[in-house]
């Protein structure tokens, strides 16, 4: 791994993202995408957005938290509020409403990920699950019983400001800011403590301000995602952000591998699809589900990437040394 | 003024004294040898002097400065890096990674700057690279610099988890149990790593051993512990002939 700045690798993965976002506009522009496929497609961003910010808490820091739709639903109703006034009063719209709405959402996700993160995470492994999973219900409880969010009868009203556009843009900057982030001093360190926290503290890594930092902005990056949930569907019910929503997210994250950021995406893609694609099959839908969510755990317990990266350049390389394309070159190995 | 000094510290757990009066003094590239039966405090001890525990009595100084109810992290700062009985190092990440974590406080960007990648990463990013890299070659490990550390075999997991200690640039360094696990060809090498620190760190160790050989024949002075208390100090020669140490360890 080279350390220098490499304006090679970076010039190649913001091609390949303006690539994509190209692709789809131009199948959007020439009709061959329905209204429907368009919305499955924002519901992968906003997937890959709480994935791969759970894998943040789960997968590098190590901290298996059950408690993620709770600061999405916080992102969600901060987002959603924060427009309805914003709207109203400034008369503000389109991208920049939402972008405010969602820096709102983050900051206030984050900040009670900070405030459950200091006593939450004096407990390790199952008692942080319990902790965590109470504080998702407790969210969702308080919600549903407190005035200004509509309570039981839901949120209406919010603008539907949430296109595939924004939603795109704002998914590959959270997963560059991760990205980056895991490969920094603070992100080696959030590692070290998932490794060993006691050898962590042992060479200086100041474990608690770590783990409550990772846990906050694991909670900010919930928040955004609930953010761009809630301008999409644009009617908020606080069932939605249930125990089984913190599951859901949680699967994505185990079955991409916990600790690969990429893992997270392409596995919020296929999970995302999955269901939608198994309505046919109408009654046996979450049979199939479970099923192969089951296989996955016999063969390949570790998820789909394990702990590694996809990387574009490396797979280039791969690819140019592969006797198939190139012939009479010698194999290297791959990862 | 010595380095790392014990002023009658003591440790109970519950009814149970596990270390009474302790008092040690480690001057400046002094290697001291620490040793005991079984269950006689001497991990405790260390874990006292590495703010894993905080004594129940008395009071630690290094350079002068108490130690006592700091943080084991605010301790490494201090200049006290120590290795773990049983090796504890980043098992799933590279042996380069092991050694850059202990280098986190080497580097002073900020998360912002880190995310973003501003300038100050890429120059400290770089720096602490390359003297990762340098490290591994003093221990002669920059072959190994890419693989697991759970990949290395044992003998060089220990040098990894010294040379990562190492990293932090303490004062002291505290081994516990260095040579436990290890066969003769092994401990021996181990030996001459100790040495070959101490010359080129210039540093104080104190060490926990099991293996009279490698504490024998490195150790200047030696101070022996049973039941939580010192029976005898002084140097190897002096200890191999002392009565105490001689029932202590032979029974009468």
């Amino acid at each position: 791994m080279a350390k220098t700045f490499n304006l090679k690798v970076f010039i190649i993965n913001l091609l390949a993202v303006i690539f994509i976002f190209i692709a789809i506009k131009i199948l959007i522009g020439s009709g061959a995408l329905s209204r429907y496929l368009i919305s499955i497609m924002i519901f992968i961003c906003v997937n890959i957005i709480l994935a791969t910010s759970l894998n943040l808490a789960t997968g590098f820091l190590g901290q298996l938290a059950l408690g993620h739709a709770g600061f999405m639903a916080i992102g969600a109703y901060t987002s959603a509020l924060t427009a309805i006034y914003l709207r109203s009063t400034y008369n503000l719209s389109g991208t920049l409403l939402l972008l405010a709405s969602l820096v709102a959402a983050g900051l206030f996700a984050g900040i009670i990920g900070v405030l459950i993160g200091i006593p939450a995470l004096r407990l390790r492994g199952d008692y942080l699950a319990i902790i965590t999973l109470g504080f998702g219900e407790v969210i969702r409880v308080f919600i549903n019983n407190i005035g200004f969010t509509g309570g039981a009868k839901g949120l209406t009203g919010i603008p539907r400001i949430t296109t595939i556009d924004n939603a795109y843009w704002v998914m590959v900057l959270t997963v560059a800011i991760l990205y980056t982030l895991t490969s920094s001093r603070q992100g080696r360190a959030i590692i070290s403590i998932r490794e060993d926290e006691i050898a962590a503290e042992a060479v200086g890594i100041q474990t608690t301000r770590y783990k409550v930092m990772g846990f906050a902005i694991a909670a900010f990056f919930a928040g955004i995602g609930g953010g761009l949930y809630a301008h999409f569907i644009a009617f908020l019910d606080p069932n939605t952000f249930n125990f089984m929503r913190s599951v859901e997210i949680l699967v994505i994250v185990v079955l991409g591998g916990m600790g690969s950021l990429t893992g997270s995406v392409v596995s919020a893609i296929v999970l995302t699809i999955l269901p939608e694609a198994l309505r046919d099959f109408a009654i046996y839908r979450l049979l199939i589900y479970s099923g192969l969510l089951v296989a996955m755990m016999i063969f390949r317990p570790q998820g789909i990437f394990g702990t590694k990266e996809f990387s574009l350049v490396q797979f280039f390389k791969t690819l140019r040394h592969n006797p198939i394309v190139t012939p009479r070159k010698k194999v290297k190995e791959s990862d | 003024m010595a380095l790392l000094e014990t002023k009658g510290i003591g440790m109970q757990f519950g009814g149970l004294k596990a270390v009474d009066q302790f008092e040690i003094q480690v001057d400046e590239n002094e290697l001291v040898g620490l040793i005991g039966p079984n269950g006689a405090g001497k991990t405790t001890i260390f874990n006292m002097l590495t703010g894993v525990y905080k004594p129940t009595e008395g009071d630690i100084t290094l350079n002068g400065i108490s130690i006592v109810g700091k943080k084991p992290y605010q301790i490494v700062n201090m200049g006290a890096a120590r290795t773990f009985q049983n090796i504890r190092l980043f098992k799933d990440l590279s042996v380069i990674d092991n050694i850059k974590i202990a280098y986190h406080n080497e580097m002073s960007y900020t998360t912002v700057e880190g995310i973003f990648r501003l300038k100050r990463y890429w120059t400290q990013e770089k720096k602490a690279h390359q003297e990762s890299l340098d490290f591994l070659k003093i221990f002669s490990m920059e072959d190994y610099a890419d693989i697991l550390a759970k990949n290395l075999p044992y003998g060089k997991q220990r040098k990894l988890e010294i040379a990562r200690a190492l990293a932090t640039k303490p004062k002291i360094l505290l081994l516990d149990e260095p040579a436990a696990g290890m066969n003769p060809h092994e401990t021996r090498e181990l030996m001459e790593t100790i040495h070959f620190i101490r010359d080129k760190f210039e540093i104080a160790i104190l060490l926990i051993e099991h293996d009279m050989s490698l504490v024998m024949g490195i150790c200047e002075r030696i101070v022996v512990v049973d039941y939580g208390k010192i029976i005898a100090s002084g140097t190897p020669d002096s200890i191999k002939k002392n009565p105490d140490v001689i029932r202590v360890y032979l029974g009468e």
